[in-house]
């Protein structure tokens, strides 16, 4: 059976089951532009709170051209969208590359399994492991936590899933879901000098690549690689760099206060503050960000959070001229 | 307490010496232990060390301890119950995100474990889910009971399901044997009156039946 690429639309039953590409781990097409070398770009998309699958296409119209793949949130920040699943089912039927995530917050060890599952068999090929927000910053802060799993225990989870074929039972599988896991790191805050060892834990567990939270401190992050390099982990796991641009300074100040894990230098908010058009200047800023880091070695690509900015993104990699490079180096 | 919590994990290293004092001697106790019969030997072995580890560590009597590998910081205290952390959303300073007034259970644990003989070999070993199965029961008497069993090489539990999460975390079940175990549960770990400590006062004497109505009840956390 040849196996199918992601990328062409895919119909579980017609081109099932995916299999993954020799040497490689999946089908996915973020894979394969990693392990090619290419800088690759991610981008979040925003779930849209709807049963209307033409809703999920128009969020991911700013993105699809310009992405190796979507990630389809997972109730983050603990508010209710449509579905992370849901979501990818339908990106992958249209030919997207898509990163399912799932975090541990809402589902126990029974329904993730499972999901894993129902997603190879609906086309995904990238998994993000997260631990999850609490809910109480969410829209229902009466909701009961689960955190069965945490993000680590969940990614050698899935990893056994894939290498044994098993489930954490011990039960057979008929078929290992041929996935490339993920998971997350948020090198800017405490603790700062753990961080790092943290990744290289993330890589014992069984993560292949790294989406990191919003990365506004260079220096920090610059340092965090440093130690990520001189470990050797930068050889193990590919690593993307979270970024995303800023409305205005009101909004920085919000999301350092109200968003968890969020760290926003001041000298970033003034620079906000002073601009006249502090939009035009929270896009000319992340364009710079993503400029320095692709300078810093062990970065693997950039993954872009452009909350309701969505818009954007297609400038900002236009500008950064990461996709040029990409044709003209082919 | 969290002060006694708190000064635990700063005294780590001489915290997990007396610590594993006490594992080493019921470690050793194994054969008399096994004489006396493991079930018999639950109740009382969970209501001290309940008590010894509720004072030092407030320890939520999971069953499962990890403690010498999470810096004498017990896990069951971070609110997502993280077994292998922190989280993405630490406040400045080391601030739980969840539990703002309180310092991250995880910050703290690092701290703890970089003050310890091999304690930063410890913490990076990735550890399982929590078993709710063995909420309540004691840990103690399990790594007791885990250390013996892997000298008996396994032999006698062919349960797949932990034969194969503690393939897929083998490290975790070398260094920390009831983060993982494989050997027999005694039927008394698994009862009902040893989850609960106020509904054992009304079950006394009553042997459990078995697995299925021990730990069903999930217990809110708080
Ligand atoms: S901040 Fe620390 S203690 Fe709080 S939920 Fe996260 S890991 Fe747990």
């Amino acid at each position: 059976m040849a196996s199918f690429h992601e990328r062409e639309p895919f119909d579980p039953i017609l081109n099932g089951p995916l299999l993954a590409l020799p040497g490689h781990k999946s089908a996915s097409f973020l894979e394969r532009t990693l392990r090619k070398g290419q800088f690759a770009v991610t981008a979040e998309l925003n779930p849209p709170d709807s049963a209307d699958p033409r809703d999920v296409l128009k969020a991911a119209e700013p993105l699809a051209e310009v992405t190796d793949a979507i990630n389809a949130t997972d109730a983050s920040g603990a508010n209710c969208h449509i579905s992370s699943m849901g979501i990818c089912s339908i990106l992958n039927r249209a030919g997207l590359g898509t990163v399912l995530q799932i975090s541990c917050r809402d589902r126990n060890r029974i329904a993730i399994q499972g999901d894993v599952l129902g997603a190879a068999a609906m086309g995904v090929g990238n998994i993000l492991c997260l631990t999850g927000d609490g809910v109480g910053v969410g829209d229902q802060p009466g909701a009961r936590p689960v955190f069965d799993f945490d993000s680590l225990s969940l990614l050698r989870t899935l990893k056994t899933m894939r290498d044994e074929g098993a489930f954490l039972s011990g039960r057979k599988l008929t078929m290992a879901p041929p996935i490339f896991l993920g998971a997350a790191e948020n090198p800017c805050i405490p603790p700062i000098e753990w961080r790092a060892d943290r990744l290289e834990k993330k890589v014992r567990a069984g993560a292949d690549f790294i989406q990191t939270n919003y990365i506004f401190d260079v220096e920090v992050f610059r340092r965090f690689m440093q130690r990520v390099c001189d470990m050797g982990l930068h050889e193990k796991v590919f690593i993307l760099a979270g970024v995303g641009p800023l409305a205005s300074a009101k909004s920085a100040r919000w999301m350092r206060s109200n968003v968890p894990g969020i760290h926003i230098p001041d000298s970033i908010v003034e620079r906000l503050e002073k601009a006249e058009k502090p939009g035009e200047e929270g896009k000319k800023l992340c364009i710079d960000l993503i400029r320095q880091i692709r300078e810093i070695p062990g970065v693997h690509g950039v993954h872009i959070m452009a909350y309701r900015r969505e818009h954007l993104v297609g400038e900002i990699i236009e500008d950064t001229g990461i996709l040029k490079e990409r044709m003209t180096a082919k | 307490m969290y002060a006694v919590r708190r000064f635990a994990v700063r005294r780590s290293s001489g915290f997990l010496r007396i610590y594993r004092m006490f594992e080493g001697i019921i470690v050793f106790l194994d054969p008399v232990l096994r004489l006396v019969g493991y079930g018999r030997l639950e109740r009382p072995f969970a209501f001290l060390e309940r008590n010894f580890k509720g004072l030092l560590f407030d320890c939520k009597m999971c069953g499962q301890c990890v403690l010498s590998s999470t810096g004498m910081s017990c896990p069951m205290n971070c609110p997502k119950t993280l077994r292998n952390g922190p989280c993405g959303g630490v406040r400045p300073g080391g601030f739980c995100e969840v539990k703002p007034e309180m310092r991250c259970v995880w910050v703290e644990a690092w701290d703890g474990a970089s003050r310890m003989p091999e304690g930063l070999e410890r913490i990076r070993v990735v550890q399982p889910p929590v078993n709710r199965e063995l909420e309540g029961s004691s840990s103690w008497l399990r790594v007791a009971r885990e250390k013996a069993a892997s000298l008996r090489q396994m032999r006698e539990t062919p349960d797949p399901s932990r034969h194969m999460l503690a393939r897929a975390f083998r490290r975790a079940r070398q260094i920390e044997p009831a983060a993982a175990p494989i050997a027999a549960e005694p039927n008394a770990a698994l009862a009902e009156h040893s989850v609960s400590e106020r509904t054992a006062v009304f079950t006394k004497g009553e042997s459990a039946a078995g697995k299925n109505n021990g730990g069903g009840n999930a217990k809110k956390k708080g």
